[in-house]
């Protein structure tokens, strides 16, 4: 018999999409905001970045000789390592990032079960963990002994902002926040390559900016409304850390959902909250709500319609 | 006495209110931010824990099946209060660390659980000894945790300063999320050791007397109470127990007053 008759059992499609593939099409795309965060705070920016890369790799590492389960060659600690360093401000002391890099690969990402099982984006839980144990340290943005405040704490304060030098980022923050141009690059990049879609960000930041808009207190007022769009790590979060794969929903609806859960949580952190920022927890707080979002978006499935029509 | 020294052992080691049956979750996470505070949680716990325990079971003759749980709670909130008034008049520091947890210790979990499950059941000595025995592994268990989160949360142990000065304190390890992590840690770590012990070969099992009532989740083999031989014999499902009671109604010579045929049945339950 010729080959057409040969027998396998499914899946016989298969996406040429590795996780190592698109976890180092992430790190690719976060090299702008990376690099932007160097060349504005200097070079113990990247310090810091190469500390926290090798501290979650190097935990990754010794679980995996733990369990007798090599997972660092997936490169989805260096994407955690990364993600965690441009969260962080430039002042911070060197064993800052080592502590959050232990914590988002030991226990957010492998007590749950390694890639995959983490309830929680490693990253953000870390940057949290962080934030409650050492607030003094996390939310001092200085940088070249210039002590300010970053755009959206001046904003909250009633204080007018340069909404152009935060496109650019030439405003105090984290280490990858501050320029809207490299995270925007970046995220073009993924888009093109069809990593991350729309979906979630776009949602996320169409409700965010409606609820800026009509509980901000500033009207519709656009210097406000981009400066809110374009401060703080709304960006950043928006495009790669909501989108990340493993704590998003998996379905189409339950990620608009997604999106506008975390615009509503984001809007209501920085209005009513007591600091500026408010990214990360709403993140947070909408992973673990998305068993629930998929299980009231799951779609019906071909014959067990019960008399709906299937589009 | 074998049986007292046994007792201990099962409340501080084999079932251990908190790394091993998980019970009285709210003061645990709750007051254990530092060393002192779950030492005293732990020791008023126990004084309580050990005194309801003896006085339930010297009362356990005379408390009618039906209204046992109220019985309890009036029971455990008279020492409740009086430990309270105690802690206000010689350690008023404490009293107000520990705040509203002092009072709630009369919906504690492991002192209602102990009631029910082991003094209801079992003659006094043997309650007290495992009211004291259950108080302690509390106690360690509390002192622990407060220890951990004592140290990376301030520094310090029993408010003794003892990190370096380059430590920064972990702020997170003095609020509600560091009590998961340590408790978490803490219950890992115990598990850890009892599995080298049970491979060396130590018995490593629960002690039966302690039954918990809960033969779903019970690993202990060859028990007797299996298959509706449960402490509360008293406690018939409720058809039978009305069949009884019609039955008694035919026994009854009419026109005679007929008493709450309830508390009939309560009585000769009980002897």
């Amino acid at each position: 018999m010729s080959d057409s008759m040969k027998i396998s059992s499914n899946p016989h499609v298969r996406s040429k999409a590795t996780v190592s593939g698109i976890m180092a099409a992430v790190v690719v795309a976060l090299m702008p905001a990376a690099g932007y965060g160097i060349y504005h705070f200097g070079p113990r920016a990247l310090e810091l970045i190469l500390i926290s890369i090798v501290s979650t790799v190097g935990t990754e590492f010794l679980f995996g000789l733990i369990r007798k389960k090599e997972t660092v060659g997936d490169l989805s600690a260096v994407v955690t390592g990364l993600l965690l360093a441009l969260n962080l401000p430039v002042s911070v002391p060197w064993w800052l990032p080592v502590i959050g890099g232990v914590f988002a690969i030991l226990v957010v990402k492998e007590l749950f079960g390694g890639l995959g099982q983490n309830f929680m984006n490693p990253a953000l839980a870390a940057r949290c963990f962080l934030l409650i144990s050492f607030p003094a340290l996390m939310t001092d943005f200085s940088y070249d002994a210039v002590t300010g405040p970053t755009p959206l704490a001046a904003l909250k304060a009633g204080e007018s902002v340069n909404v152009l030098d935060m496109i650019v980022g030439r405003t105090a923050g984290t280490i990858g926040e501050t320029s809207l141009i490299a995270i925007v690059a970046g995220a073009c990049f993924l888009i093109l390559l069809g990593i991350i879609d729309l979906r979630i960000p776009g949602s996320y930041l169409i409700t965010f900016l409606l609820f800026e808009a009509v509980f901000g207190r500033h009207g519709f007022d656009p210097a406000y409304l981009s400066a809110q769009l374009a401060g703080g790590g709304l960006m950043l979060g928006a495009f790669f850390m909501a989108t990340d794969y493993v704590t998003r929903p998996i379905t189409i609806g339950g990620q608009y959902l997604f999106g506008i859960f975390l615009g509503l949580m984001t809007g209501i952190f920085r209005i009513y909250g007591p600091g500026a920022e408010g990214v990360s927890y709403a993140i947070i707080l909408g992973n673990l709500l998305v068993p629930l979002i998929e299980k009231i978006t799951w779609p019906t499935a071909f014959g067990k319609g019960g008399g709906r029509r299937e589009k | 006495m074998n049986r007292a020294g046994e007792r201990l052992y099962n409340g501080l080691v084999k079932e251990n209110p908190t790394f091993v049956m998980m019970l009285g979750m709210c003061p645990t996470l709750a007051v254990t931010t530092s060393a002192m505070n779950g030492l005293g949680m732990g020791l008023t716990t126990t004084a309580v824990l050990a005194m309801s325990n003896l006085f339930i079971s010297a009362l356990r003759k005379i408390i009618p099946e039906r209204v046992r749980i109220p019985a309890f709670i009036v029971i455990i909130a008279s020492f409740v209060t009086i430990v309270q008034l105690l802690l206000q008049a010689y350690l008023n520091d404490l009293n107000k660390a520990l705040g509203v947890y002092i009072p709630l210790i009369v919906v504690n979990c492991i002192i209602l659980g102990r009631a029910e499950s082991f003094a209801y059941s079992n003659p006094p000595i043997a309650s007290l000894f495992d009211g004291i025995g259950m108080g302690l592994g509390f106690t360690v268990a509390l002192t622990c945790i407060g220890i951990v989160r004592e140290l990376l949360g301030a520094g310090e142990i029993f408010g003794v300063h003892v990190m370096p000065d380059s430590f920064t304190p972990i702020g997170i390890f003095v609020l509600a999320p560091g009590a998961f992590f340590v408790l978490a840690g803490l219950t890992a770590l115990q598990n850890y050791v009892k599995i080298i012990g049970a491979r060396k070969g130590k018995d490593m099992s629960r002690i039966g007397s302690g039954c918990s009532q809960d033969c779903m989740n019970c690993d202990v083999k060859g028990c007797g109470k299996r298959k509706g031989k449960s402490l509360d014999e008293g406690k018939k499902p409720p058809k039978p127990e009305k069949a009884a009671g019609e039955d008694k109604k035919e026994e009854q010579e009419p026109g005679m007053e007929i008493p709450d045929l309830r508390i009939i049945d309560l009585t000769k339950d009980k002897k």
